[in-house]
């Protein structure tokens, strides 16, 4: 966590360095919400599984990084589209059918896998904790002065989430697949008729969605620490994020990622052992007094 | 339809003449057929056998059996809520926390742990209520996230309790003088009594009028909404007794281990075996749990020595489960053979059916 180096200081530096600590992980939760916000407008589908994804993602970094003499931007390079192409396959082969079963199966396919993830990583890689280990970006920072400073990897986290959600909603208002995914959303039915093929492009939203938890997975990786069990605590961030933010909204994901992550710093800043409940206090509030969201929108 | 049929008890038959347009003239219409009373008998049979285990069997037995029996209760609860309610949780582990921290507290004011059972399910459905107010605005899959973001923001706060042993937990005052054996036996009998009540409550709340509004809600919202039931009042009902259900259930497990970890006891391991037993045994039919726990048990003996494999094979079987065999292993026997332990709905018997003195 992003606790304030406290010495004697001035308050309003202190402040000022909280928020920007807060800004650049609330980047990383929505980050990581961008797969789930992605599926949900598309498909109305929750992924359980989603954040032992994102485990699975920084797992086989490692292992690629130990195994190959690839550097580290090659690693992501590969991670990141071979992680598109198993969502694509994964939905064709599981997700679809659940779909089709109805809105319940969806969500225990996702969960069983969820299971199977977690035990299948804690057998393979043991319970230990790991970090992925990206050299200059762990460690270095702009410092702006003695009390405030800008981590490389947190701002870069903040601009990678950026970029993916301006490039979703890009792709989505302006490609013709986007444009179809749009339309297989709204009416899966009548789109088939001018030729949509749904099946196909639901796959295609769970590939992105799959890409964008890889990268949050890698990010979050070399950001903190993980270990096969951490995939659920990033699944209750994200989604989260989602709700805060306006269910089926990209850009409430962006601002709820932002609340959220601004929530936690300051909470953290007070009380560190108030972190996690402070960021849940502040989803429950927006449940109760504005369940739309922040954005409520249907941008998908 | 329920309104113009009064209520029957098992196994008599009503004539139909009472219902505002009879489908067949002099048919009856029953809801018990051979089978089910057959099987009530068989259940019972069961239950009093069950009773006496702890006469017969070594207190190893009866531990284990004590496991079967709160993975029972929970998965019933679960099925309540999901293959009745329509409301799929992730969540239900908070309910299983707070009644086994609610036994702790109780116990710690120094009132005895199975005099505070029944306590702790009253607490968990006064919780629920509250609880029921944040989670019912969020619908489908995301009510399942929710009330799994509620479970945990009720093991944060508990934690922050230090007369309840804070993050690292506590051990059960209360029970230390008393015999180890008859303590086993007591606990056994709670279980047993609490699976039993369970079933029973499951399954006379789905006979009645709420069990045809919720049957409703489950299978069209609006159109249930339309013909005037009131969802929201059935929903939180269904709500309210599944927590009452899984705190009496997290009570046996604070009882049984006689500690309590707060991550252990939170944890949402307890909502997989729900969903697991659930999904396996068939989901939405009274008998599913009851199936499903039997077979959920089974491999759990089988593959104990397997660690985490175990809970691999689980998870694999619950996907493959939820995809090809949506109504789980008594959905297919049931609509093979039409047999039903706990008929919850209405049959026809054609009069040429029948035997001579009922036509």
């Amino acid at each position: 966590m992003p606790a304030a180096a406290r010495k004697e200081t001035d308050y309003p530096m202190d402040l000022l360095n909280t928020l920007v600590q807060g800004l650049m992980l609330g980047g990383l939760y929505a980050l990581f919400a961008a797969g789930l916000s992605i599926m949900f407008g598309v498909m109305r589908m929750v992924n359980l599984a989603h954040g032992d994804l994102a485990v699975i993602a920084g797992y086989l970094v490692l292992v690629l990084l130990g195994g190959t003499m690839f550097p580290l931007w090659l690693v992501v390079l590969v991670t990141l589209p071979l992680f598109a192409v198993i969502g694509y396959g994964i939905h064709r082969s599981l997700f679809s059918r659940s779909l089709k079963a109805g809105p319940l199966s969806a969500l225990l396919v996702t969960f069983g896998l969820s299971i199977v993830i977690q035990n299948g990583l804690l057998e393979g890689f043991s319970a230990d904790t790991r970090t992925i280990d990206m050299g200059v970006l762990n460690t270095g920072a702009f410092h702006l002065n003695n009390q405030l400073s800008i981590s490389y990897l947190g701002l870069l986290t903040l601009i990678l989430a950026v970029v993916v959600i301006v490039g979703v909603q890009l792709f989505l208002s302006r490609t013709r697949t986007g444009k179809m995914m749009r339309a297989v959303s709204d009416d899966a039915d009548t789109a088939s008729l001018v030729g949509a093929n749904s099946k196909h492009l639901y796959a295609i939203a769970t590939a992105i969605a799959f890409g964008t938890v890889a990268l949050a997975g890698i990010m979050s990786g070399a950001r903190s620490s993980f270990d096969p069990s951490i995939g659920p605590t990033q699944l209750i961030f994200a989604f989260e994020a989602v709700v805060i933010g306006g269910l089926g909204s990209l850009w409430g994901t962006l601002a709820g990622g932002v609340v959220l992550g601004l929530t936690q710093a300051f909470a953290a800043h007070l009380d560190p052992s108030f972190t996690i409940l402070a960021g849940h206090l502040v989803f429950l509030a927006v449940l109760a007094f504005r369940p739309q969201g922040l954005i409520p929108q249907r941008t998908v | 339809m329920a309104r113009t049929t009064p209520p029957t008890t098992e196994g008599t038959t009503t004539p139909v003449a009472a219902s505002a347009a009879p489908p067949l003239p002099g048919a009856l219409v029953t809801r018990a057929g051979r089978a089910s009373k057959a099987s009530a008998g068989v259940l019972a049979l069961a239950v009093i056998v069950l009773a006496a285990l702890p006469y017969i069997a070594f207190a190893g037995t009866t531990s284990s059996m004590v496991t079967f029996f709160v993975l029972l209760i929970m998965a019933s609860m679960w099925n309540l809520l999901a293959g009745f309610g329509g409301m799929v949780s992730v969540g239900q582990q908070a309910f299983v926390g707070v009644g086994a921290y609610t036994v702790l507290a109780f116990a710690n004011m120094g009132i005895n742990p199975f005099v505070a059972l029944p306590l702790a399910a009253l607490t968990c459905s006064v919780f629920a209520i509250p609880t029921s107010w944040l989670a019912f605005r969020l619908r489908g899959d995301y009510f399942a996230v929710g009330t799994w973001v509620i479970a945990e923001v009720y093991r944060l706060i508990i934690i922050r309790f230090d007369s309840l042993g804070g993050p690292s937990g506590m051990s059960l005052p209360g029970l230390n003088g008393m015999d180890p054996v008859l303590r086993g036996a007591l606990t056994y009998w709670a279980a047993l009594a609490l699976a039993a009540l369970t079933i029973l409550g499951c399954y006379l709340l789905m006979r009645g009028r709420t069990g045809l509004a919720l049957t409703a809600v489950r299978d069209d919202e609006t159109a249930a909404r339309a013909n005037g039931v009131d969802v929201t009042w059935s929903k939180r009902l269904v709500y309210l007794v599944s927590a009452a259900g899984c705190g009496a259930a997290g009570g046996i497990l604070i009882i049984d281990s006689l500690s309590v970890q707060p991550n252990a006891i939170f944890s949402v391991q307890w909502s997989a075996y729900m969903i697991f037993i659930v999904i396996i045994g068939g989901i939405g039919y009274l008998e599913g749990p009851l199936l499903g726990a039997i077979v959920f048990y089974a491999l759990q003996q089988l593959l104990a020595g397997y660690g985490s494999w175990y809970m691999i094979i689980l998870g694999a079987i619950g996907v493959a489960g939820a995809i090809w065999l949506p109504r789980g292993l008594w959905g297919t026997v049931t609509n093979k053979t039409g047999i039903q332990l706990f008929p919850v709905g209405y049959r026809l018997n054609q009069p040429w059916t029948l035997p001579p003195n009922l036509r």
